[in-house]
């Protein structure tokens, strides 16, 4: 079967190249592209005039030294943290619920994958008018109730922007969670949870002893995924807040997108995307040994 | 029949309220692209009086956008579908050294922030003259597909019983006639499942559209919501109903395709 000489052996090969050389131009080329610009320096002639030397750590000094970077590397952390465990949590709650059999429960389920397939633009231009001090929907919501006289300034003060921000990003990610932990509970044994039940034990105590231990395999892979995705979102920051109030939320990302994009320091931009593929290559380590040790277990 | 028991209808209950609590921001941009126009600051709770003006301003303002989202989609689909069923077709089966090493690099693409993918290809789009064109936005797009559909695909392409290909080999079939008349037509499910993603994914895309275009000329209808954010604060009925047509292919598979979509959620590997 597997005649690997000859020309079946080239055909063979043709069928994977495309996907590789795609692969290789539209992922490798940027990784290595970003770490040499990271040694450059990038202005806004540069690419007039084709100039842009080599600086040696420069970047990478200026980058790190700065105030704005160690903000924003927090901001990066606090968001993903909190949008994870918020994401988790809800989806967790739901997916639970879902669990149980009720008239429509199916259509129910998919309709809350709506706001997790809207583009993310849409999602954030919604929220941005939603939590507008002034004439949003959620502090006429609370004028209204009483809750609030004055409203909450979401958006307009630093200590509540980020926030703001957190919570759009749990909103968009709790379908997926869902999703992903909804099916992980489906292909659970259904027999354990009927033992468990006959030996007594209340939907807690059936949760914390047979349900969670059984879907641990499942959460590490959806909060490994959770956090990769999370760390680099930029679409929602940038279109709730545009990093704003007074930098109080921005992220690496949004830095790296700035800095490149408005500013045209290619160079300090890619600085921050190489913080980017570290933050992610920290988690990816903790994702291979969560798995090993989940397949082992 | 049994009758559904009265736990069953509570739970329902309960799940209507949870959805309408999930949903709220759907029904809100809906209902603010309803309002009049002037009305939007302040308006009502409920589209009593439905003013479709904001959709005749969003369709003429931003018709070319839509198009234009329409192509780079489609073409992403093609794109990243051409890519990948073959690759798929290939890991699944063929056993050709390297394909571990392939897989690995297809989970390591989601860790690669588009932001990195963005700044390297800003400069050789520069020098390729791909600023500005569908074929980039194209081209850049099919980042999220492309490592989706060779998952979703070779999942799927994996499963496919040895004894269906090897009984098309012993009549006489060539690796491509096997790939084209038994393992495509076998896998027609996956691939809508992989398509639909990476239209979506092609369509949602804002930070490709946002850096790879400097001009009018080649605008996703992403940019078009995004640009009234800053300038017509005064329309949001036309900025609403932007992001509701915006929305409206995710909306519209969701209905139409909804299994293929829950399908491909469980995969795990969309995000």
């Amino acid at each position: 079967m597997t005649d690997l000489s000859g020309p079946g052996r080239l055909a063979r090969w043709m069928f994977v190249l495309p996907a590789a050389a795609y692969l290789l131009l539209f992922f490798g080329y940027p990784l290595v592209k970003n770490v040499v610009m990271s040694f450059q320096q990038y202005t806004t002639t540069t690419f007039y005039t084709g100039a842009a030397p080599f600086v040696g750590l420069l970047n990478y000094s200026r980058i790190l030294s700065s105030e704005l970077f160690s903000e924003a590397l927090a901001h990066t952390v606090l968001f993903t943290a909190a949008s994870v465990l918020g994401q988790f949590v809800f989806g967790l709650f739901l997916a639970l619920f879902f669990q149980r059999r009720f008239p429509l429960g199916g259509i129910l389920r998919g309709l809350l994958l709506l706001p997790w397939l809207m583009p993310l633009v849409v999602t954030g231009t919604t929220w941005r008018r939603m939590l507008d001090p002034e004439t949003g929907a959620v502090n006429a919501l609370l004028r209204g109730l009483h809750l609030s006289a004055s409203g909450v300034p979401w958006l307009t003060s630093t200590s509540h922007a980020l926030v703001s921000v957190i919570v759009v990003s749990v909103w968009v990610g709790i379908p997926f969670n869902t999703v992903i932990l909804h099916s992980g509970l489906q292909s659970l044994p259904g027999h354990l949870f009927e033992a468990a039940k006959l030996d007594g034990a209340g939907p807690v105590r059936s949760f914390r002893h047979v349900t969670w231990p059984l879907l641990r395999p499942v959460v590490s892979v959806v909060l490994v995924l959770d956090v990769v995705y999370t760390v680099k979102v930029l679409d929602i920051v940038l279109v709730v807040t545009g990093g704003g109030p007074a930098d109080a939320t921005e992220t690496v990302a949004t830095r790296a997108y700035e800095l490149s994009f408005q500013q045209f320091e290619f160079g300090r931009g890619a600085v921050l995307g190489n913080v980017l593929i570290a933050l992610s290559l920290l988690f990816a380590l903790v994702y291979l040994r969560v798995d090993r040790l989940a397949r082992n277990v | 029949m049994k009758r559904v028991p009265r736990r069953g209808l509570l739970s329902t209950l309960v799940g209507i309220v949870l959805l309408a609590l999930m949903l709220f921001p759907v029904y809100w941009v809906v209902n603010a692209s309803l309002q009049p126009n002037g009305n939007t600051l302040r308006g009502g709770w409920f589209p009593l009086r439905p003013d479709f003006s904001g959709y005749a301003v969003a369709l003429r303002a931003q018709g070319r956008a839509l198009l234009t989202s329409v192509i780079v989609s489609l073409g992403s689909v093609v794109l990243s579908l051409g890519l990948a069923a073959p690759a798929a077709h290939a890991l699944a089966r063929f056993s050709l050294p390297g394909t571990d090493l392939m897989l690995l690099g297809v989970l390591i693409t989601k860790m690669v922030p588009g932001i990195v993918v963005a700044n390297a290809l800003y400069s050789a789009y520069t020098d390729l003259g791909l600023l500005n064109s569908h074929l980039g936005l194209i081209l850049a797009d099919s980042t999220a597909g492309t490592p989706l559909a060779i998952v979703i695909l070779y999942s799927f392409m994996r499963t496919i019983p040895e004894e269906i290909i090897d009984a098309a080999r012993v009549d006489g079939a060539g690796p491509l006639r096997v790939f084209r008349s038994v393992v495509l037509p076998l896998s027609v499910n996956a691939l809508i499942t992989a398509a639909v993603f990476t239209f979506l994914f092609a369509w949602s895309d804002f930070l490709f559209a946002l850096t790879l275009t400097t001009t009018q000329t080649v605008q996703p209808i992403t940019l078009g919501v995004y640009q009234y954010l800053g300038a017509h604060t005064d329309q949001w009925n036309a900025a609403t109903a932007t992001a509701v047509l915006a929305s409206a292919p995710a909306a519209l598979l969701l209905v139409v395709a909804q299994r293929h979509i829950a399908a491909g959620a469980t995969e795990g590997a969309v995000r």
